[in-house]
């Protein structure tokens, strides 16, 4: 990808940041990582050598009796009778973690929550799961359920400010005041009642949330839509007679994109701790998803056990703590009153 | 003088809501537009020049400015009346506009070459792209722009205000409008990059045919670039009539007094330069009469009480003052 001049030394300005820069490497990396999650931590093994012949259980479900066993339902390699028929004509490759974030651990050495061993890294929550498996699966869920609420709450804000701020009067008057009320909607009761009546879901939770979220950049948009629709060049494309929808995207819009770039790892933080939150109030996420809210509340409600409330704080900690530098650099970069 | 008239502007009315009430910017304001020919339109700051011809391009700042009465007739097509969709196939096509401030009135974020065929895109969808840009080329060269083919690729932070200044002519010119409205296009630049953009209009006018409306507050310009003159003030038309008369014989004593406010390279050095006395009076408390009262200093009781209409002097002058036959007969004494 060739990036024209100005991009060049945003880049370069956002390299100059160094912390940002290294945190935006290690952000990208562990996001990587838990998007694989399926490879890493999982409990069906990655790899199986059975007969001369090669088994994928982490991509596809093989019923015990194609290993030799009794049962026609998926095998269960956890199962020591399943493993020995595996490992008596063939050999077995686990995952790193042999744990999913479902898969419950029965055979501890103490009642769970367990502390942490060198079967379970970090220990098991109180139903027995290994806790690594649950962040690794509970940091993609936040990151993505993020970066969607982001990626469509800049969209629906970008739009509203625009519209507002182009065209003015009344319409703008009218938004505004819509927004207002809206924003003092109160979200959590509406939660509470909505998970009364549907089970809510990622997809559920992802717009309710972008129901009442999508007023973060309403402001800022339209501030700049506001300053930039009497600019001299904005005067001059329409006596050049470009249309009203050109205008605003073409012209203006870039204006405002520094505001709201600057803005994102920001909205990108604050969404991932909306989910949290509400994981850690139990209006989240199902019971059973991996979630870094609900490993928190665990971590309250199990004070003997202090490797999980630690773990989930660390973990959320780090990823909010990272996006913050990641977000400063980007404000370095794009800020146009450093000389070019 | 048989040149036709291309756009007539006719008893134009436009007002303003602020928010001591309602001004009225341009009151009764009337003037031809010849074919071929520049029009020139002088006056101070806050006369009403600009609100005029961003009336004709209907660009009054909304919600506030709007058009009272009056009618602008390109070709006996009232552009007051077509629907906004009609408006914007004549704004760059058939009237293009240039802006002051040349700094500002390009898009800071998109290259020249992008905001050139922007308007050709607009206007001749049909195009394709390596025309297009065949297109852009030869009009940066035609506006003498150095090393077009280059200058293209860059932005206006790349280029110096004359330079920036010919881009902007370039746009103006790209879909050869009958009319270009030159709202005060030289203001902002040095005096001898003036006199190369001056220059450049002149002789791309004289290439294309096209009207020009120039808006200016120098009297040095309207003298190198006009065929005809409208003098307002305080929103309305002083005088108007053609520019060698007009310099020759001014009728109206705000026309006189500008005239003489232009110092001479006879006057002695260190002399103190003529003025007109006063100030514009307020456009929210316009007193009732002639508007230039309060500095004129040919005034009687009646140009108090009422508004001296526009009289025809002779043919392609006229002037709005009561007092103009005495003030000829004094100007062609001496």
């Amino acid at each position: 990808m060739k990036l024209n001049r100005l991009n060049q030394e945003r880049w370069h300005k956002f390299k100059a940041n160094r912390r940002g820069y290294w945190s935006l490497w290690l952000f990208l990396s562990l996001f990587i990582v838990s998007l694989l999650a399926e490879v890493i931590a999982n409990d069906k093994p990655l790899l199986v050598r059975f007969q001369s012949e090669f088994y994928f259980p982490f991509l596809v479900e093989y019923a015990e009796t194609e290993f030799g066993g009794e049962f026609e339902m998926e095998a269960d390699y956890r199962d020591e009778f399943v493993r020995e028929l595996i490992t008596e004509k063939g050999w077995i490759l686990e995952a790193p973690i042999p744990f999913s974030y479902t898969t419950i651990n029965h055979d501890l050495p103490s009642p769970a929550p367990s502390p942490p061993s060198d079967v379970n890294w970090l220990g098991t929550d109180d139903k027995g799961r290994d806790v690594v498996a649950r962040l690794i699966y509970g940091f993609r869920i936040s990151v993505l359920f993020g970066l969607f609420l982001t990626f469509f709450s800049s969209i629906i804000g970008i739009a509203a400010g625009a519209v507002q701020g182009y065209y003015g009067g009344r319409i703008d008057i009218l938004g505004q005041r819509f927004i207002e009320v809206w924003s003092g909607m109160p979200t959590l009761f509406l939660l509470i009642i909505l998970s009364s009546v549907v089970q809510p879901n990622f997809w559920w939770l992802l717009g309710i949330t972008l129901l009442f979220g999508w007023m973060a950049l309403v402001g800022v948009v339209r501030a700049e839509f506001l300053r930039g629709r009497n600019f001299a060049y904005v005067l001059a494309a329409k006596a050049l007679g470009v249309g009203d929808r050109q205008i605003m995207f073409r012209h203006i819009l870039p204006n405002a994109m520094v505001a709201s770039v600057t803005f994102l790892p920001f909205i990108l933080g604050g969404s991932i701790t909306t989910l949290t939150s509400l994981d850690f109030l139990g209006f989240g996420l199902p019971v059973g998803s991996p979630s870094l809210g609900e490993l928190l509340a665990q971590g309250k409600a199990n004070l003997q056990a202090p490797w999980l409330g630690i773990s989930a704080f660390f973990i959320l900690a780090s990823m909010l703590s990272l996006l913050v530098f990641i977000g400063e650099a980007v404000r370095d970069a794009f800020d146009p009153r450093k000389s070019y | 003088m048989t040149d036709p008239v291309l756009l007539k502007v006719k008893n134009l009315v436009t007002a303003f809501d602020v928010e001591s009430g309602v001004i009225h910017a341009v009151e009764n304001v009337s003037f031809d537009v010849k074919s071929g020919k520049t029009l020139g339109i002088v006056g101070e700051s806050g006369c009403g020049k600009s609100v005029t011809s961003l009336s004709i391009m209907r660009l009054l700042p909304k919600p506030s400015g709007y058009v009272v009465s009056g009618e602008i007739l390109l070709d006996k097509l009232d552009l007051l009346k077509l629907p906004p969709q009609e408006m914007r196939k004549i704004r760059g096509n058939r009237i293009s506009m240039i802006f002051q401030e040349p700094m500002t009135a390009l898009n800071p974020v998109h290259r020249i070459g992008k905001q050139i065929r922007e308007a050709l895109h607009l206007h001749h969808s049909e195009m394709s792209d390596a025309l297009i840009l065949q297109e852009s080329v030869a009009l940066l060269r035609k506006v003498g722009i150095p090393a077009p083919e280059q200058r293209i690729n860059e932005y206006p932070h790349q280029l110096s205000g004359g330079m920036r200044q010919r881009v902007m002519i370039a746009i103006a010119l790209a879909c050869r409008p009958e009319i270009l409205i030159a709202d005060e296009p030289t203001t902002a630049l040095d005096v001898t990059i003036q006199a190369q953009i001056l220059e450049l209009m002149k002789s791309l006018q004289k290439e294309s045919g096209m009207s020009i409306i120039f808006i200016t507050h120098d009297l040095g310009v309207i003298a190198e670039m006009c065929d005809e003159v409208v003098v307002m003030y305080a929103g309305k038309v002083a005088e108007k009539a053609n520019v060698l008369d007009l310099f020759k014989f001014p009728r109206h004593p705000y026309t006189k007094g500008l005239m003489a406010s232009i110092p001479n390279l006879d006057m002695p050095p260190k002399e103190k330069l003529q003025t007109i006395e006063g100030v514009v009076p307020e456009l929210t408390a316009l007193p009732p009469g002639c508007r230039f009262q309060n500095r004129c200093v040919f005034q009687i009781p009646r140009c108090h009480a009422i508004s001296p209409p526009l009289e025809q002097v002779h043919e392609n002058h006229f002037v709005s003052c009561f007092r103009w036959q005495e003030i000829e007969a004094k100007t062609n004494s001496h």
